[in-house]
C-alpha cells in the first residue's frame, strides 16, 4: 500500500514531533542551508542539546545531514514527514466513512413510512 | 450533505472528529450502544463488522470481527473505560488475534466520544482519538483496509506553515 512507515519509524516520528524545539528545527531546516550551530543560535540551550534534538530528528528520518562545500547542513526530509502524515490520513478517511454511515443510518429514521399517503389532517 | 469536520494533529497523533446530527442525543447514543446499529457503520468498506460481545459498561468488553472481500476475518475489541449514556463514552480500540485476545503487536487508540444537544433538534458528536504511537501503525496500513493512501505535499506544507 501507499505508505511505508515501519513500527520503529512511526514511534520515532511521533516521538520526534512531540517536542516544540524539534518542530521548530524541522521548520527552519526546510531551507536546507543551515548547519547545526546556526540552527542552535535562537535557542536558550547548549549546542550539545540542540545537536541531540537534531539527532532525534535524524533517527526519525525527518532530517538529513549533507555536505554543502566544506560545511555540513541539515535538511528536512519531506518524504519522511509525508510518511508520518499518511498514517493519520488513513485514520481520517476511516472516521470520515464511519460518520457518513452514521448519518445514513439516522437518515433512514427520517424517511416517512408511507410516503404516498396524504396527510389525514389535510384531507379532512 | 453530511458535514464531518476532522482535525488532525500530527504532533500528538490525534484526530478530532466533529459532526452534527439531526437527532436527539439518545438516538446518536444508540449508534454506539446498539450492537446491530454499530455493525452498520463501524467497518470500513468492504470490511463489514459483526459484533460478538457488547458489554458497554465501565471495564466492559466489546468484541467484533470484520470480514473482508476474500472472506478474511480481522478481529478487534474495545476496552470500555467510561460510559455515561447518552453523553460520554471512552474506550480503547485495538486489534485481536485469531483467538480474540488483544494483539499487542498492533496499534491501539484511545477514543473519547462526547454527545451533546446543540438545540431542540440537533446533536453534536465530538470524537477525539489518540493513537498509540509506540505500536506498529504500519501494520494497519499493510492490512489493506484502505484502498490507496493519498498524501498531499500541500497538506504538509500547510501544516508546517501553521507556525
Amino acid at each position: 500500500m501507499g505508505a511505508t512507515l515501519t513500527d520503529e519509524r512511526a514511534d520515532a516520528v511521533f516521538g520526534a514531533l512531540a517536542d516544540a524545539t524539534r518542530r521548530d528545527i524541522l521548520l527552519r531546516a526546510m531551507g536546507g542551508d543551515l548547519g547545526v550551530s546556526e540552527l542552535a543560535q535562537p535557542y536558550p540551550m547548549s549546542f550539545a542539546a540542540v545537536q541531540k534534538h537534531v539527532a532525534v530528528l535524524e533517527r526519525a528520518g525527518l532530517v538529513r545531514k549533507r555536505a554543502a562545500g566544506r560545511r555540513r547542513v541539515v535538511t528536512t526530509d519531506m518524504d519522511g514527514l509525508r510518511d508520518a502524515r499518511a498514517v493519520l490520513d488513513h485514520y481520517e478517511e476511516l472516521w470520515r466513512g464511519r460518520v457518513e454511515r452514521m448519518h445514513q443510518l439516522l437518515g433512514e429514521d427520517a424517511l416517512p413510512s408511507r410516503p404516498d399517503e396524504p396527510d389525514p389532517e389535510e384531507r379532512a | 450533505m453530511s458535514a464531518v469536520d476532522i482535525t488532525k494533529d500530527l504532533e500528538h497523533a490525534t484526530l478530532v472528529v466533529t459532526s452534527v446530527f439531526p437527532a436527539p442525543p439518545e438516538r446518536v447514543w444508540q449508534l454506539w450502544a446498539d450492537p446491530r446499529q454499530l455493525e452498520r457503520w463501524w467497518g470500513p468498506e468492504p470490511y463489514p463488522a459483526t459484533v460478538v460481545d457488547h458489554d458497554l459498561r465501565s471495564d466492559g468488553h466489546v468484541s467484533y470481527y470484520m470480514t473482508g472481500p476474500e472472506g478474511d476475518q480481522h478481529k478487534g475489541y474495545w476496552r470500555v473505560l467510561e460510559v455515561e449514556p447518552p453523553t460520554r463514552l471512552v474506550l480503547v480500540d485495538g486489534f485481536a488475534d485469531a483467538d480474540g485476545e488483544p494483539d499487542d503487536d498492533l496499534p491501539t487508540s484511545r477514543t473519547e466520544v462526547t454527545i451533546e444537544p446543540l438545540d431542540d433538534t440537533r446533536t453534536r458528536m465530538t470524537l477525539t482519538s489518540i493513537y498509540d504511537t509506540t505500536a506498529e501503525l504500519e501494520q494497519v496500513l499493510a492490512m489493506g483496509m484502505e484502498e490507496g493512501i493519498r498524501t498531499a505535499v500541500g497538506q504538509i506544507d500547510a501544516l508546517l506553515a501553521e507556525d
